[in-house]
């Protein structure tokens, strides 16, 4: 089964190889003539105005939080779509059952407004 | 197997590594790429133990979603660094003690152990001719059905809790209302009015 | 071995179906009124879950779901226990939850499904079905910790509980692997079975398996050395979930303690022995010289069940019958204790404000002689003063360790309550012969009122009619020993 993995290695190995020689050629044969302004933030030629690290609104943290739920739900579905005809319906049944009550809570998430932005 | 062995110390290594950067990184985002590289390496490590299936979730559920959340809080706790690094190196001395004291004995421990006390009842590899993923989905859904239905009333309790504590009502959220639109029509949006000339409405 | 589907499990499959149904509701009629009707209704299911576990507790075991799920009279009797006290704490919370504002309906359901939980870990007969019901029964309680996410303790509350709640998941996990490991089964019953032949040693590997469950377990029930969360976590929750956590989730992990120990691992006592007689030693310990400096009631009461939790565990030291018949005993005068305990801290007030000082007793029995006579009964049980309940629990929890030869840890108990019994005899000091500063709040909710009489009743007079509990628990505990 790892000889499947093997080409994926191989590809690995020359992606992140290829990017270190990139890497140390810049340093190695290019003039490098660093200054403050050089080094600084570009910003359209402006002064950075602020800090990049702002507070995001905690809005986006439980959009994010359902999102990893709901994947997490779809996790559970790859195994199952792919032993389903070994299973039955008993199998059919219990990932039904398992759907309906992530529906419940999604019916609750909606009717909360959890996913409404303005 | 010597490809695999040096392979399986390769990942393990960079997964350690990448494990005291992200609690030693300066900058509270470098941990958390520093994380998603151990997330790569442990499905590496898991490809290795033959769990396919588990190496490919942690990518799509550990590194498409729980490293984007963790980059979100690490983004809106706006986090100062060197304040929280007070103190660290007071405890580090204590805690190297501690930790390398449970090493050693769990060196102890391990060292001590013959292999011959090991598996009574015998564990079940995966069957030959069969993948991963059929493998789990034979047994996941019916044979763990307990399991599985508390795994989505767990879920579901994470989904209130979520909402229990991050949602704010924001007052009446003025939706698009497509029939209301079309409906409208010049008898209620305009009215004609006689305006005498000098004197205004 | 009988085996049957769904069935044995009714009570937790009620709780949850009318968790799902409650959710819905409460989705669709969201405001006060509609949180008043959710609790209305879950405090309903809460009480038909109870009666359905009498009804269904068999006197066999009978397994389901492929047999991770076990329902014996040991299980049953607990579930009893823990439904009771979940039903007492959501009724004190109601008038707590309107003084404070924070009727909103996601309460009553976090209730139910951690509720559901404690039910199906109590029932738990693998330790896939123990992780999973563990996780169903502690995910509602951090989301409770910081129920009230507009002051800065009750979210510190959560935020601790959860961080230190995942490390000791991951113990758990860590230790139940090992086991897995080296023995190759995650099943209690064929732990059971494997070991029960003569004279096996466990392996070794599964024995550093073992002490990481212990060290999960002993997290959960809030036990030396893993009890530092539970002074903060009680002082910031809001003083409602406080006496949630206090009652229903530390007796739900007692269980499962008593069970873990018990059935698979029962074989080796000489390996866990001087495990719990370590913590239980600990405990006892810290809960009678740690409430001393306590000015908060609520870090009082989180000492203090620490303190309960070692005598609790002197029971299960002795590893026989008679040892988890006094923990069954004790765990359930414990829950009355604490639940009327907690009714008269939340119905302390003044001028609306809930008081939450040890101070703030002063003076009770010249303004409210009543509560304050609850409150020196409660006080006098929890010292382990004859003839309260109390007392009693004490009693067969360290006479089962006397006849186990544990006499050592039994005087060291016996000790430990001695010095515990000071700071409960303060409080009856402070209500008794200090003046109140200014007047209390007169009003005692009809909540508050039906809680503070069952408790006291069961408190004072259990001495008279002790048969029923003594009988139940007697039977649950055969079933573990059989």
């Amino acid at each position: 089964m790892l000889e499947a993995y093997f080409p994926i290695l191989i590809f690995l190995g020359i992606a992140i190889g290829l990017a270190c020689i990139i890497m140390i050629s810049t340093l190695i044969v290019a003039r490098q003539h660093p200054d403050s302004a050089k080094l600084s933030a570009y910003e359209c030629g402006f002064e950075a105005f602020e800090d990049a690290r702002g507070r995001f609104d905690v809005r986006f943290y439980l959009v994010a939080i359902l999102f990893i739920i709901f994947d997490l739900e779809i996790a559970f579905l790859f195994p199952w779509a792919v032993s389903l005809g070994e299973i039955g319906l008993y199998g059919w049944l219990s990932m039904m059952l398992f759907l309906g009550i992530l529906t419940v809570g999604f019916i609750y998430e909606w009717k909360k407004g959890a996913l409404e932005w303005e | 197997m010597t490809v695999a062995l040096a392979v399986f110390y390769l990942l393990a290594g960079i997964t350690i590594a990448s494990g005291v950067m992200v609690i030693s990184a300066r900058n509270p985002v470098h941990s958390v790429l520093f994380m998603i590289l151990a997330f790569f390496n442990s499905a590496g490590l898991f490809v290795l133990a033959g769990a396919e299936f588990l190496a490919m979730v942690l990518i799509v559920v550990y590194v498409g979603a729980v490293a984007v959340l963790f980059l979100f809080v690490v983004m809106m706790l706006d986090i100062d660094v060197v304040a929280m690094r007070q103190g660290f190196m007071k405890y580090l001395p204590v805690g190297a003690l501690v930790g390398l004291v449970l090493l050693i004995e769990l060196f102890l421990v391990f060292g001590t152990l013959r292999i011959a006390d090991a598996p009574i009842a015998a564990s079940v590899p995966t069957p030959e001719g069969v993948t991963n993923t059929e493998a789990l989905g034979a047994v996941l859904y019916t044979e763990y059905f307990f399991a599985f239905q508390l795994a989505g009333i767990i879920l579901l309790v994470a989904i209130i809790g979520a909402i229990t504590l991050t949602l704010r009502d924001r007052g009446p959220i003025k939706r698009q209302n497509i029939s209301e639109q079309v409906h409208r029509d010049r008898t209620k949006s305009v009215r004609m009015r006689r305006v005498e000339p000098g004197r205004g409405l | 071995m009988s085996t049957s589907y769904l069935f044995p499990a009714a009570p937790e499959l009620l709780l949850i179906l009318s968790g799902l149904v409650l959710l819905l509701v409460g989705s669709f009629k969201d405001h006060a009124a509609g949180a008043r009707l959710v609790s209305t209704l879950a405090l309903v299911t809460l009480a038909v879950a109870f009666f359905a576990t009498i009804i269904v507790t068999p006197g066999a075991a009978i397994y389901a779901f492929r047999e991770h799920f076990v329902l014996d009279a040991f299980a049953g009797f607990m579930k009893g226990v823990v439904f009771l006290g979940a039903l007492g704490t959501l009724l004190i919370a109601q008038p707590y939850l309107r003084q404070e504002k924070l009727e909103r309906f996601e309460y009553a359901l976090l209730v139910l499904f951690s509720t559901a939980g404690m039910g199906l870990l109590l029932s738990a007969n693998s330790f896939l079905a123990l992780y999973v019901a563990l996780e169903l029964m502690t995910l509602p309680l951090y989301v409770m910790a910081a129920f009230k996410r507009d002051t800065f303790k009750s979210t510190e509350a959560g935020l601790k509980y959860f961080v230190l709640g995942a490390l000791a998941s991951g113990m758990l996990l860590y230790g139940i692997s090992l086991v897995y490991g080296f023995t190759g089964t995650i099943s209690f019953t064929a732990l059971q079975d494997i070991y029960a032949a003569g004279d096996v040693r466990l392996p070794i590997g599964a024995l550093v398996g073992l002490v990481f469950i212990a060290a999960g377990l002993a997290f959960k029930l809030g036990a030396v050395p893993f009890h530092m969360w539970t002074p903060d976590v009680y002082e910031g929750a809001p003083t409602a979930v406080t006496a949630f956590f206090a009652a229903a989730p530390k007796i739900a992990a007692m269980g499962l303690t008593v069970r873990v120990f018990a059935e698979p691992f029962g074989a080796f006592v000489a390996d866990w022995q001087q495990i719990v007689i370590a913590v239980a030693v600990g405990s006892m310990a810290l809960g009678a010289f740690g409430a001393i400096g306590q000015t908060n009631i609520k870090r009082l009461m989180a000492y203090s069940g620490i303190g309960h939790v070692g005598y609790a565990l002197v029971g299960l030291a002795a590893g026989t019958e008679r040892g988890v018949y006094g923990v069954l005993v004790y765990m359930t005068l414990y829950l009355f204790m604490t639940v009327g305990t907690f009714a008269v801290i939340l119905t302390l007030r003044r001028r609306g404000q809930e008081l939450e000082r040890v101070q703030d007793f002063a003076g009770l029995s010249k303004e409210q002689p009543l509560l304050a006579l609850a409150a020196a009964i409660f006080m006098f049980s929890l010292a382990g003063i004859p003839p309260l309940a109390g007392f009693f629990g004490k009693l067969y929890v360290f006479l089962a360790a006397v006849d186990a030869g544990l006499i050592a840890l039994a005087v060291f108990g016996v000790l430990m309550s001695v010095v515990g019994a000071y700071y409960y005899l303060r409080i009856v000091k402070l209500m008794y012969f200090d003046a109140p500063p200014e007047p209390f709040d007169k009003t005692i909710e009809p909540e508050l009122q039906a809680v503070l009489v069952v408790t006291t009743a069961v408190t004072a007079l259990f001495i008279v009619f002790p048969g029923p509990i003594l009988g139940t628990a007697q039977v649950a505990a055969s079933a573990l020993f059989p």
